[in-house]
């Protein structure tokens, strides 16, 4: 994974989100979800070219249910986009690449 | 100008990767469009994208996930030198040849092809009842592996009597309280094995001869109206996530008014993968609507990939 995404958890995601000085993409995903490993590589490519526009967190729902459960992801990948600390967006599904910056940033 | 290419494969399942995997080793040099990241149609590595464990794909002993099967596919495709893109295929033009096609944002056809393998597959069907559209991914699910996570100790309903169904349903007993299976009829079309599974399972009932006629709820679902099909009476199941499985349609949107097609929609294929167009194969779920296993999907890819290959050489490509 590459350095310039972080690993959020139940444990560091309020103060991750709350000290994150550009808005922050975060990516719902599980091991065994599928299309959650459609995204990724698209992940890790904005994590890059984007890095000016946007940061971007994972969180593992498996392992960090509680703050799954807060912002009610019921479907992964849920993607949810935080700007001072609040949901901006939330696209919901695996879309393409194009698609997916489109979507981010008409929002940001 | 457009890229030439003598072997274009259309979709990157079991049987657009076999074919990949055969034609790139005949030294072919096949260009393979995937298709796009999608949770719900044609996305790269197909259906098996959206299974949890695959069990009966030969050579696994242990079993192995979908996504993950198809990362080996494709990894080995690649080793031969297929060349991958994780792009759609927005238009074909079979009428001429080379055949054309036309990838998104193309306004001028971007790739030419002597020869085509379509290896498209199938997508979910959907009921096509008040509510579904409203509540997907708010309770209302194509993919239980994908989200029957969400559904922690909560009673849910699985909509379909085939395979696909109670493998969805004994998924979701990881989770769930419990999983009632909705089915129109008053027996399973799903395997043996599967049935004895599912009706050993504690967590499991069944509502027979039961269609869906809505799904209601504030902001997520909170249940489902049916009709017996034999009494016509109406009936509220209270139910707080619902998943559909009720059977698949083939993607034949790309060559739907230029190939044959079965009654039933599927492209009609003859002596392996012959399509009636000469130079166009097609291959798996999307002219298949009997078999529909991971291992005959991808059996014919293998099958259109040689046939691809001694067409071409017997026409002189």
């Amino acid at each position: 994974m590459s350095e310039n995404i972080t690993t959020l958890t139940d444990a560091t995601f309020d103060e991750v989100i709350g000290s994150s000085d550009k808005p922050i993409l975060v990516d719902f995903w599980a091991d065994w979800c599928g299309p959650c490993k459609m995204i990724a590589p698209i992940l890790e490519e904005f994590a890059t070219e984007q890095s000016d526009k946007f940061a971007i967190g994972k969180l593992d729902v498996d392992a960090n249910v509680a703050t799954a459960t807060k912002f009610s992801v019921m479907s992964i990948p849920t993607l949810l986009l935080f700007k001072d600390g609040e949901v901006i967006a939330r696209l919901v599904g695996a879309k393409p690449k194009g698609a997916l910056l489109q979507e981010i940033t008409s929002n940001l | 100008m457009a890229e030439h290419t003598r072997v274009l494969i259309v979709g990157s399942g079991p049987a657009g990767l076999t074919a990949a995997i055969y034609s790139a080793r005949a030294q072919l040099s096949p260009l393979v469009i995937e298709g796009e990241p999608s949770s719900t149609t044609d996305q790269p590595g197909g259906q098996l994208m959206l299974t949890t464990d695959v069990e009966n794909f030969p050579g696994f002993p242990e079993a192995i996930s979908g996504p993950d099967l198809m990362m080996k596919m494709r990894e080995q495709a690649i080793r031969f030198g297929a060349d991958l893109r994780v792009e759609k295929v927005h238009k074909l033009d079979t009428t001429q040849r080379p055949f054309r096609a036309w990838l998104g944002g193309d306004v001028e056809p971007s790739i030419t092809a002597d020869a085509v393998i379509l290896a498209t597959g199938a997508r979910s069907l959907m009921l096509n009842v008040p509510g579904e559209e409203r509540y997907l991914s708010h309770g209302l699910s194509t993919c239980a592996t994908c989200d029957g996570f969400f559904f922690r100790g909560q009673d849910i309903a699985v909509v379909g009597g085939g395979d696909s169904a109670l493998e969805e349903a004994l998924f979701l007993t990881r989770f769930a309280s419990t999983v009632t299976v909705i089915h129109r009829r008053d027996s399973l079309r799903a395997s043996k094995i599967m049935q004895e599974r599912a009706f050993a399972h504690e967590k499991i009932r069944f509502e027979w001869n039961t269609q869906v006629t809505e799904v209601f709820g504030d902001d997520k679902v909170m249940g489902l109206k049916v009709r017996d099909t034999l009494t016509e009476d109406e009936r509220v199941l209270l139910v707080t996530g619902v998943f559909v499985a009720i059977g698949h349609v083939p993607n034949t949107t790309l060559v739907t008014d230029q190939v044959d097609l079965e009654h039933n929609g599927y492209v009609r294929t003859t002596m392996g993968s012959f399509t009636n167009i000469e130079g166009l194969f097609a291959a798996g779920d999307v002219q298949d609507d009997v078999y529909r296993q991971a291992v005959t999907s991808a059996g014919s890819g293998c099958i259109a990939a040689i046939d691809a290959e001694r067409w071409l050489e017997a026409q002189g490509m």
